[in-house]
């Protein structure tokens, strides 16, 4: 009987597990950075947590890459995190909708409502703009926007956010009246490597990117001077100066100290030199503000990979891929396994709960994301985890239903026979009989919550896919590896243990075929 | 006493036992025969209960057989069917005590009877601890008949429980469920499709036909006035083969 007894302790540790994660937001305050899903701002949004960490004397938190405008905006409003950097521009045309030029009063007039504000210029404009190969643009003779009319044959390969956007394509187009194909969709960070093995011939490109030179690009003249200006500068929470003075006192000290030739460099050190971002933030910290020592660390560094794959985060990484993983794979078997049990006693639920958890497979994950961090109002860790655990219902539903299913009439009609309650059957004889198909459904599961978990690092849930997402947004192969081998590693693990746990659970008459 | 008052089961348009009225005296064995298909199982599923009638009432030792005490009167019926239905995650030990356990019987309680039955049953105490796939059929069955008979019913049905075996094993246990029959002196309900089974155990034949009783009583009394011609085809139609050995005398 040993073998059939429910194990509590596992249960326990888990959630006392997941509730110590939730109790260190109630400790001191933290002041929460945030920055989206390029190297840019992941660069800025370091520099200020360093800021407020060293001079500001808070303990400050960068939640980097959380995603793109819209969620890390969501973060802003809902209190997540206290302030980004932002662009003017995308701030009065993206964020506020507002079609005309204006000013920063005009702009912390409308933002006030929202109880943000914006403030403290950098120094630099980052403007949108379309860029051609070089050698390809003084064949075709282009040098302006409006020179693109006369070419219809031309490839554009935009970024989805800028297909997107009012400030974008939509409005190039119309301002430019260009009659071109609707573009394709490629990532920021792929385009460079598309436009420059001539699978597109436009792209847009951010005016401080490092890669302009790298890939000798030619960046269109706006003749028309369509873009806004777009002014990089925080975005903030209007009671960050009252509760965080002295880090306010310092991000003040940011003002005008980065023109777009420093921003280029720094851009360039990370990306094309591989130093690490918090080593760039550090370094520009004590040049250009504390005014210490020479530049000199944002030379070249030869990547280490070992150092690379276990260095710094690796634990860090490891415990939420873990938390993500096994905690929402915990809440799918509570929820799972019930909804199982119920579609094998009632043909009708079967219909209507299988087809339901097999719908929610087709959601796209990045849509599933969006979508919760909506309903939940916050990012991190919550919406992360109902996302994974509403993917890895299938598996357990679907195996837990199979399995009772699968169980010989004569079996259970022997339980009957005995006169035992339908209670007392399911739990002495149906689900024990079950319990190597319901074992091997969470076994998928779990499989697959490991890779689907690096999907979360895009809404700041962390685990290894912030590697993967770094090394994406660097287009640095090393650091995608370093996130992505773990993971397929971890996968392994899993796979591993839960064949050790089938043969200590499941007794060997029922790890032959049941008869 | 078990009785069937105009009793009748169709599925999807197939009857499976036109309304059937049965009465089984207690204390005597009484065997439910026909070819397949003639529904015999269906009866006995009836008297416990797994199948619901669609017609008529079903009576155990006076109580009539409800959706609301069918746990109750299953309680008092010992079952047992082809191959014993042991369940694979269980030893035997763990099956034949498993209802005494539910029912919160003391440690001593289920000693005392688990060692009154292996005996009853001549079965090696270490086949007790193995699981039902390390036994042979006959021990599998020797298990089932425990297990049935654990909380001491008062009736006892066993649906074609010998058919899984090989000639010698199971004329063994014929002789031996015989000698148990007799010596429980519980109300016995067998279905098998061996006449000379039948035969052997029976006080009471209850011949069956697509669903319908043909004739029920003693062989003496289906050998000698058979109500139809199927009852003489049936019952000769069980081959001996001492039959062949006249032929070759011949």
């Amino acid at each position: 009987m040993k073998q059939n007894k429910v194990r509590p302790l596992g249960l326990l540790l888990c959630t006392v597990f997941l509730l110590i994660r939730c109790v260190p937001c109630l400790a001191n305050p933290t002041l929460n950075v945030g920055s989206k899903r390029f190297t840019e701002t992941h660069i800025l949004g370091e520099i200020l947590t360093q800021l407020a960490q060293t001079q500001g004397g808070v303990s400050a938190e960068h939640h980097a890459e959380l995603g793109n405008t819209g969620i890390v905006f969501q973060a802003l409003k809902s209190g997540e995190i206290d302030v980004y950097p932002e662009y003017t521009g995308t701030i009065s045309q993206e964020l506020l909708k507002d079609k005309s030029p204006v000013d920063m009063a005009t702009m912390n007039a409308q933002l006030a409502p929202l109880g943000l504000s914006a403030g403290v210029p950098l120094g630099f404009n980052d403007t949108y703009a379309l860029a051609m190969r070089k050698d390809q643009a003084d064949k075709l003779g282009i040098k302006n926007i409006s020179d693109l009319v006369q070419h219809q044959n031309l490839k554009f390969g935009l970024s989805p956010e800028f297909i997107g956007r009012a400030d974008g394509w939509p409005g190039v187009r119309s301002a430019y009246g260009l009659t071109q194909a609707q573009p394709n969709g490629v990532d920021h960070g792929l385009a460079y490597e598309a436009i420059a093995q001539g699978q597109i011939d436009v792209m847009d490109i951010y005016s401080t990117d490092s890669k302009i030179s790298k890939y000798n690009l030619l960046v269109l003249n706006d003749d028309k001077h369509f873009f806004p200006a777009y002014d990089a500068v925080l975005l903030y929470r209007s009671d960050l100066p009252q509760r965080f003075p002295a880090a306010w006192a310092s991000f003040q000290r940011l003002q005008g100290t980065i023109n777009a030739e420093l921003m280029v460099k720094m851009n360039a050190a990370a990306e094309l030199n591989h130093v690490e971002i918090p080593e760039v933030a550090k370094n520009f910290i004590a040049t250009a503000i504390l005014k210490e020592k020479p530049d000199t660390t944002l030379q070249a560094q030869q990547p280490n990979f070992l150092h690379q794959l276990f260095g710094g985060d690796f634990w860090i990484l490891t415990v939420q891929h873990l938390e993500l993983t096994f905690g929402s794979l915990i809440v799918s078997i509570i929820i799972g396994i019930p909804l199982g049990i119920w579609c094998a006693r009632n043909t009708l639920a079967a219909h209507f709960i299988l087809g339901l958890v097999g719908l929610v497979q087709t959601i796209p994950s990045l849509a599933l994301l969006a979508f919760l961090i909506a309903i939940v109002n916050r990012i991190g860790f919550l919406p992360a985890a109902i996302a994974l655990s509403l993917y890895a219902l299938l598996p357990i539903v679907r195996n837990t239903y199979t399995g009772l299913l699968d169980i010989p009439k004569s079996l259970r009609e022997s339980a009957q026979a005995l006169g035992l309650p339908a209670s007392a059957r399911l739990i002495q004889i149906e689900l024990p009989l079950a319990k190597r198909s319901i074992l091997a459904g969470i076994k998928t599961s779990a499989v697959i919550n490991v890779g689907t978990a690096t999907i979360a690092a895009l809404i700041g849930a962390g685990g290894y896919g912030e590697r993967i997402v770094q090394g994406y947004t660097l287009d640095d192969h090393l650091i995608m590896l370093s996130g992505a081998i773990p993971a397929a590693g971890l996968a392994l693990l899993v796979q591993w243990a839960f064949d050790g746990l089938e043969t200590l659970m499941v007794p060997k008459a029922l790890r032959q075929k049941p008869s | 006493m078990i009785s069937l008052n105009n009793v009748g089961k169709t599925y999807d348009k197939v009857v499976a036992l036109h309304p059937t009225s049965l009465t089984v005296e207690p204390g005597g064995t009484t065997v439910l025969i026909g070819p397949s298909g003639c529904g015999k199982s269906t009866v006995l599923r009836l008297m416990i209960g797994l199948i619901v009638p669609d017609s008529g009432a079903i009576e155990i030792d006076g109580t009539a057989l409800e959706i609301s005490n069918v746990i109750q009167i299953r309680q008092k019926i010992g079952y047992v069917i082809q191959d014993g239905g042991l369940f694979p995650h269980l030893t035997s030990e763990q099956n034949i005590v498993l209802m005494a356990k539910y029912l919160g019987w003391s440690q001593s309680d289920i000693a005392l009877r688990l060692t009154v039955l292996t005996e009853l049953v001549r079965i090696p105490v270490d086949n007790l601890t193995r699981y039902p796939h390390e036994l042979s059929g006959g021990q599998r069955q020797r298990i089932g008949l425990m297990r049935a008979l654990f909380l001491d019913p008062q009736i006892l049905l066993l649906d074609e429980p010998l058919g899984a075996l090989d000639p010698v094993t199971r004329s063994e246990l014929q002789t031996e469920l015989k000698y148990i029959f007799a010596k429980l002196g519980k109300t016995v309900v067998l279905v098998t499709h061996d006449m000379g089974e039948a035969a052997y155990f029976g006080s009471e034949i209850v011949l069956m036909r697509d669903g319908k009783i043909v004739q029920s009583g003693t062989l003496t009394d289906l050998w000698k006035t058979p109500s139809e011609p199927f009852v003489k085809d049936f019952i000769n139609a069980q081959r001996s083969p001492l039959e062949q050995l006249t032929e070759v005398g011949k």
